[in-house]
């Protein structure tokens, strides 16, 4: 797949500190891909420079192989972290003007928005100030605005903050719909369990720093710590040297948990036999780990104790 | 720069279609021209006031004291000053004080004179009695030391002036009252509209910073196009006001008021200049209103002009109108477009509207200074010196003072100076504006100071 979004090297410091050394992403074209990072990484500097709000002291963003420039504008869709729209305008008028501003014309316009607030079931809202919508909605109203003109990119800052789980899930459906239409979306965010669901790829960025990068499955594998999950009934009791217990409960009704790693050399399958002259299994997987284990463990690997419980 | 476009309508539209803009551009000139009309009717109501003098002294001072156009001189009820005052109290019509002169006043002990009145004495009513009085006891005194009636009058000098102003064309009348009306008129209109819709650009900015729509938007334009997009939508408004005014002023004090006003004519414009300061810029819009006006009083239809306007009119007519029309617009325009970038960086520096009072000091002090002083130097000392001739070329002050100097007649080759420096002075100012706004717009929750602004001027994109 063709990136669609390139940054080489991108370098932006401010008077009192750096927000990106040297960072280089490849977002491939069609995929959602997690920016992820602890507070102050640099996340929304880089984001700053792809939206073209500023720019980057040096390296270089490259759109579908084009330096970036004003022209791109119309293909990218933005919504920030912090939301915001004119308040004493009307919701209809105001989705108008901030898809002309993207360059889109006002008949193409005015038939989208029609859709749109039929799809999230808001048309009847269209002539109301926003001021006098709930904040989900004022939410929805800025989701509408961010994808309206069909960006080929989307860039969504912590886009679940705010929605109740109902219209989270809603976004959610739409956030896949777009990419299944080909649409590519960044998406940055704290909540790991989201990333989990949406992302084919992530960046993690650390104190302006890229740390990790690459497809959620490799990334996973990556660090994979060949430890197993076991369940059953009886009584259990691990003393062999391929094999280390890491945790073991008794359970209600003479049940057993354990998590065991196995060292190199030996198979999932000697754990399981060894284990079968013990218990009567009910369960055994691959412990895999979380993405929010990863984060915690990449970042916390650099950082103090108390910013990792920040992060988590 | 279609964007650009899109803004500014955005601006535009959102502001005059607002309630409140109808109902301030209908209201205002009804209010000014009701205003000017209920001073026209007070004033020609009231006439001179009547003073009681009651004379303790024995010099016959009420012969003395010659009444004039702003007091009237009667005699108090005879007997003591407390039945004096009892009759001055209950007098009818009513008089505006009671003058005594006690037992002891004499012409070489002028002390003890009192006014007595109901409520305070006004500086200028104390004013016109001590002046009649001081007439009064030096003829006395005049008289008293031997001279002859004739010989005083020839002693004193009765000097009258007739200005004639060299440079307008065929000798025309030239009203230095009507002069300097326009010129407070029209310099108090540029002051309080920059100021007004200054102050509303810097709202507007600040709105857009609180309610965090800005990130949204100069994702979608550059933060130039955003600022300049807001000043010049919200210059139309001003625009937009500035005709309706006219038009409504115009058509008001042409064929609503005279209509009412069938009666009495002549007093209203003459009394009350104040009345058609809106509409006084207005004949470039009418031109064909002036031509009758000059005619005889005579009994004209409702829609010609009236015989009241006719005064008026002829002494605009000695003023260069043209140049005060251009002039006025573009110095106001001029003046408008470079505050209100200085009001745009200042709503962007700050996150909210309460912070914002720290930085509007220094952008209106030149804007009150200019306006204070521009009135001493140029209304009351010489309009085409050299203070007025600086004051009207810096471009932090000029919109005022050139304003303020329009109708005294201004050299062109000066006009042209004074816009050009303004044009370069709006363009300084705007770049200034444009890199602190920049930064600005995305600084949150940061307590911004001098130091850190002028920092921001040298950030890079």
């Amino acid at each position: 797949m063709n990136p669609i979004l390139e940054a080489i090297d991108v370098r932006k410091a401010y008077a009192n500190h750096v927000a990106l050394s040297g960072v280089s992403l490849v977002i491939p074209e069609g995929s959602i891909f997690g920016l992820l990072g602890p507070n102050g990484a640099g996340k929304t500097s880089l984001i700053r420079i792809i939206t073209q709000i500023t720019g980057a002291d040096s390296g270089e963003i490259r759109f579908r192989g084009e330096r970036l420039n004003p022209s791109h504008i119309a293909q990218i869709g933005y919504l920030p972290e912090e939301r915001g729209l004119y308040k004493k305008m009307k919701v209809g008028e105001q989705l108008l003007y901030l898809a002309q501003l993207r360059g889109l014309s006002r008949t193409d316009a005015t038939a989208r928005i029609k859709q749109w607030l039929a799809r999230f079931e808001i048309k009847e809202w269209a002539g109301k100030n926003v001021e006098d919508l709930s904040k989900g909605m004022q939410q929805k109203v800025q989701f509408i605005a961010t994808v309206l003109h069909q960006p080929s990119l989307i860039i969504l800052d912590e886009p679940f903050s705010g929605f109740d789980p109902i219209n989270a899930n809603l976004i959610k459906d739409e956030i896949l719909a777009l990419r299944d239409q080909g649409s590519t979306i960044i998406f940055s965010t704290h909540r790991m369990e989201s990333v989990e669901e949406l992302c084919d790829s992530i960046a993690l960025i650390n104190k302006s720093r890229k740390v990790l990068d690459g497809s959620v499955t490799d990334i996973k594998n990556q660090f994979k710590t060949n430890t197993y999950e076991l369940e059953g009934r009886g009584r259990f009791m691990l003393t062999h040297p391929d094999f280390e217990v890491l945790e073991q409960k008794e359970r209600e009704n003479g049940y057993v948990y354990a998590r065991i790693q196995i060292h190199a050399g030996a198979t999932p399958n000697d754990l399981l036999r060894f284990a079968m002259t013990q218990l009567e299994i009910q369960a055994f997987r691959e412990r895999i780990p979380s993405i929010n284990e990863i984060f915690i463990r990449r970042v916390g690997e650099t950082m103090p104790e108390s910013l990792v419980e920040i992060a988590s | 720069m279609d964007k650009i476009w899109l803004i500014i309508q955005r601006e535009y539209l959102t502001r005059v279609r607002k309630k409140s803009f109808l109902v301030i551009s209908l209201l205002a000139p009804l209010l000014m021209v009701g205003s000017g009309i209920a001073i026209g009717k007070l004033n020609s109501a009231s006439g001179p006031d009547t003073v009681a003098v009651h004379d303790e002294s024995g010099l016959n001072l009420l012969g003395q004291l010659q009444d004039n156009e702003d007091v009237h001189f009667v005699p108090a009820a005879a007997g003591s000053l407390a039945t004096a005052q009892a009759a001055f109290e209950k007098a009818k019509p009513k008089q505006a004080a009671l003058l005594n002169f006690p037992a002891g006043f004499a012409l070489d002990s002028t002390k003890g004179i009192q006014v007595l009145s109901k409520g305070n004495v006004s500086l200028n009513r104390q004013n016109n009695i001590r002046k009649a009085v001081n007439k009064a006891v030096s003829e006395l005194k005049m008289a008293r030391s031997g001279l002859k009636q004739e010989t005083i009058s020839n002693l004193q000098a009765r000097v009258e002036l007739t200005a004639i102003n060299l440079d307008e064309l065929g000798g025309k009348r030239n009203d230095v009252g009507v002069t300097t009306a326009m010129a407070y008129i029209l310099s108090i209109l540029v002051y309080m509209f920059i100021f007004i819709y200054g102050v509303q650009v810097m709202r507007g900015v600040s709105e857009e910073k609180s309610s965090r729509i800005m990130e949204v938007m100069i994702s979608s334009v550059k933060p130039f196009q955003l600022m300049m997009g807001k000043i010049l939508g919200i210059a139309g408004v001003v625009l937009t006001q500035f005709g309706l005014w006219m038009a409504l002023s115009w058509s008001i004090s042409t064929v609503v008021v005279p209509m009412l006003l069938k009666s009495d004519k002549p007093s209203i414009s003459t009394a009350a200049p104040s009345g058609h300061g809106v509409t006084s810029t207005a004949p470039a819009s009418a031109p064909s209103a002036q031509a009758p006006a000059a005619a005889a009083p005579a009994t004209a239809e409702a829609v010609a002009p009236r015989p009241g306007q006719f005064s008026l009119w002829s002494v605009l007519e000695g003023l260069p109108i043209g140049s005060i029309i251009g002039g006025f617009l573009f110095f106001f325009l001029g003046g408008y477009l470079l505050y209100s970038a200085l009001f745009a960086a200042i709503g962007s520096a700050v996150d909210d509207q309460t912070d914002a009072q720290q930085f509007m000091f220094p952008v209106t002090v030149p804007l009150i200074l200019s306006y204070v002083v521009s009135i001493n130097v140029i209304i009351n000392g010489d309009p085409n010196g050299p203070l007025a001739f600086w004051l009207s070329m810096i471009p932090f002050t000029s919109p005022i003072a050139m304003v303020m100097r329009l109708p005294f007649g201004v050299p062109g080759w000066q006009l042209l100076l004074s816009g050009a420096l303004l044009i370069a002075g709006f363009v300084g100012v705007t770049w200034v504006a444009a890199r602190i706004y920049r930064v600005g717009i995305l600084m949150y929750g940061k307590k911004v100071s001098y130091k850190e602004l002028s920092k921001w001027m040298f950030y890079k994109g």
